[in-house]
């Protein structure tokens, strides 16, 4: 099968319902020149409004990879598929899940089971298999502190890619082996990367050959009209909170010890 | 590409063992082929222990020789092999691993290749080896996760259980990982009645905030009613086994035999919790033991149904709180 080809890609992690982010986000990749813009999945969750995401990406032509959120609200299941076992996780997971399911029109949740698991292009000369957590399952964290590369070296070998690209945890980062092999977790645009900035993260990929040049890019947009939006919707203060700080409140559990340490909490 | 994982919750009905009637026999074991080998295991000290705790399921003790050190030569020819395999995590668990004394440095082997998480029961890590470990965690991109045993939150509960001395040793050994940054894992087996459940909690996040851990990791296991523990408290009742009935509209991989395996000084084995039993046994190589089935014929088996792959960090299944 021939790979549509591209030399420069912009790349969205989780988008939660951060429809200000994404927006944000696509004027920055345009500025850029990128050949296609790349979602991976998540659209809902954590912010509100989950609807007004969906006109910006069929205005600007994103395409969307299917992650566990898209996957959940899509089916109907019961939940997000995180596999939170903390009952505060889970506690605020169900309060986002909830909201976002009622406030996702039929419609958009129609079009949330037809995106693909994974998408397949070409960069200069490098494979690129673009998907949700990792290749073999829609919902794994890839943690950089909990990823080894031979690990990922077998991910890529066994689904015949040289590059990966992936996000799910939230916090983007990238790693490099062989000649020409190469890891990047997007980042999300959904919220900050628990980091105390209040800025969110996409990726622009871009190779000359097998030279791959990887960019993480920080987006400023209106987060305080965010918290706003998201305090008339009665989402969770501590949701808000993480917005307007930067560092998260919930979802900890997942962390391991080196990006938990990061964190505040 | 698989879909994502099944997420089972406790109170799924399609695990309830009440629709299964009858009394299972081991013949009837199961078998759980291994999907990927994604946890590595090291029994690294054996079974030795400094400690004798009445509730352990494999019964270490510093007179059970059963199973012997690790070499840092034998763990490094399986660390080796494992970087083939595609292995994701690495943990060490004994008896007590802080008494193999080349401990720090087949953990630094372990943290060159991924992340690592040792568990332990706090009484061997005084400052200069909590400094050793803070020089090794700074030195590898990896995680180093410590997972400290503490099984109550007075003296008098703990010690009950883990030997005089246990908890004040135990309880200072977490205020000095937390002072050198380490968020340790504390783990505890529930000895005690689910509506206690929140007040534990309470008292635990009490306790340890009294030695500056505030950000503390907390992880309730549920009793292996195998070796000491079946008598503390109690073994298995005979219908408390898991038969090919009960494995049908079950995810397999919730269970940690479908993506672990554990090498000892001889032999390798299923998982953490089956090395007493010939069962338990999967192969003299770890080449072997990744071919080999799980075969769950063992009644500590049904635990690991009940909860799924409780000796994980995080799992489904688990009752973990941050």
């Amino acid at each position: 099968m021939t790979l549509t080809r591209y030399s420069r890609v912009a790349v969205f992690g989780g988008v939660y319902s951060n429809h200000l982010a994404l927006a944000a986000a696509i004027r920055d990749a345009k500025l850029r020149e990128v050949d296609a813009m790349v979602c991976l999945g998540d659209l809902g969750a954590f912010g509100p409004n989950p609807d007004r995401v969906f006109p910006i990406l069929h205005s600007n032509d994103v395409s969307v990879v299917k992650g566990n959120y898209d996957d959940s609200i899509s089916r109907g299941l019961d939940d997000c598929q995180c596999g939170y076992t903390e009952p505060r996780d889970n506690y605020y997971a169900r309060l986002s899940y909830q909201y976002t399911f009622k406030n996702t029109s039929a419609k958009n949740r129609a079009w949330m089971g037809t995106f693909p698991d994974e998408i397949r292009f070409q960069l200069g000369d490098l494979t690129v298999l673009a998907c949700h957590g990792s290749p073999r399952q829609m919902n794994e964290f890839l943690w950089e502190s909990t990823t080894p590369t031979h690990f990922l070296d077998m991910l890529s070998r066994e689904h015949k890619t040289d590059v990966i690209v992936s996000t799910h945890t939230g916090i983007h980062w990238e790693r490099r082996w062989g000649d020409f092999n190469a890891y990047v977790n997007v980042g999300a645009l959904g919220r900050p990367a628990n980091d105390g900035r209040t800025e969110v993260w996409y990726s622009v990929l871009e190779a000359e050959g097998q030279d791959l040049a990887v960019e993480f890019v920080p987006v400023t947009y209106d987060h305080e009209a965010l918290a706003r939006e998201m305090r008339d919707e009665e989402l969770p203060e501590e949701f808000v909170e993480t917005i307007l700080t930067g560092w998260w409140t919930t979802c900890l559990e997942i962390l391991p010890g080196k990006e938990r340490a990061a964190g505040k909490f | 590409m698989r879909k994502a994982l099944p997420i089972l919750g406790r109170d799924d009905p399609g695990i309830d063992p009440a629709v299964h009637g009858g009394v299972p026999s081991s013949r009837d074991a199961p078998e759980v082929a291994l999907r990927a080998l994604d946890q590595l295991w090291f029994q690294v000290s054996g079974t030795v222990c400094n400690l004798h705790c009445n509730h352990c399921f494999i019964a270490c003790s510093p007179e059970n020789h059963s199973f012997w050190f690790m070499t840092r030569e034998e763990v490094g020819t399986a660390l080796a092999e494992s970087v083939q395999l595609g292995v994701k995590e690495y943990y060490f668990t004994g008896g007590e691993p802080f008494m193999n004394r080349d401990m720090l440095g087949i953990l630094e082997d372990a943290l060159a290749l991924g992340p690592v998480t040792v568990l332990t029961n706090g009484t061997l890590l005084p400052q200069r080896m909590v400094d050793g470990l803070r020089r090794l965690a700074n030195g590898s991109r990896y995680s180093l996760e410590l997972r400290v045993s503490i099984d109550g939150v007075t003296h008098a509960m703990n010690d009950a259980i883990r030997g005089v001395g246990a908890f004040e040793r135990a309880v200072a050994a977490v205020g000095r990982l937390a002072a050198a940054g380490f968020l340790p894992i504390i783990t505890t087996m529930q000895s005690w009645e689910d509506r206690e459940t929140d007040q534990i909690l309470r008292d635990f996040k009490a306790l340890l905030a009294s030695v500056g851990y505030d950000r503390a990791r907390l992880k309730i296991l549920p009793p292996l009613r195998i070796g000491a523990e079946a008598d503390r408290d109690r073994g298995y009742d005979v219908a408390e086994r898991v038969t090919n009935d009960m494995m049908e509209a079950y995810p397999a991989e919730l269970l940690l035999c479908s993506s672990a395996r554990l090498v000892t000084n001889s032999g390798v084995w299923v998982c953490p919790i089956l090395l007493d039993y010939p069962s338990g046994l999967v192969g003299a190589t770890l080449a072997e033991a990744v071919s080999a089935p799980a075969r769950l014929a063992e009644q500590a088996c049904y635990t690991c149904w009940v909860n799924g792959a409780i000796c994980s960090n995080v799992a489904v299944g688990t009752k973990n709180f941050t």
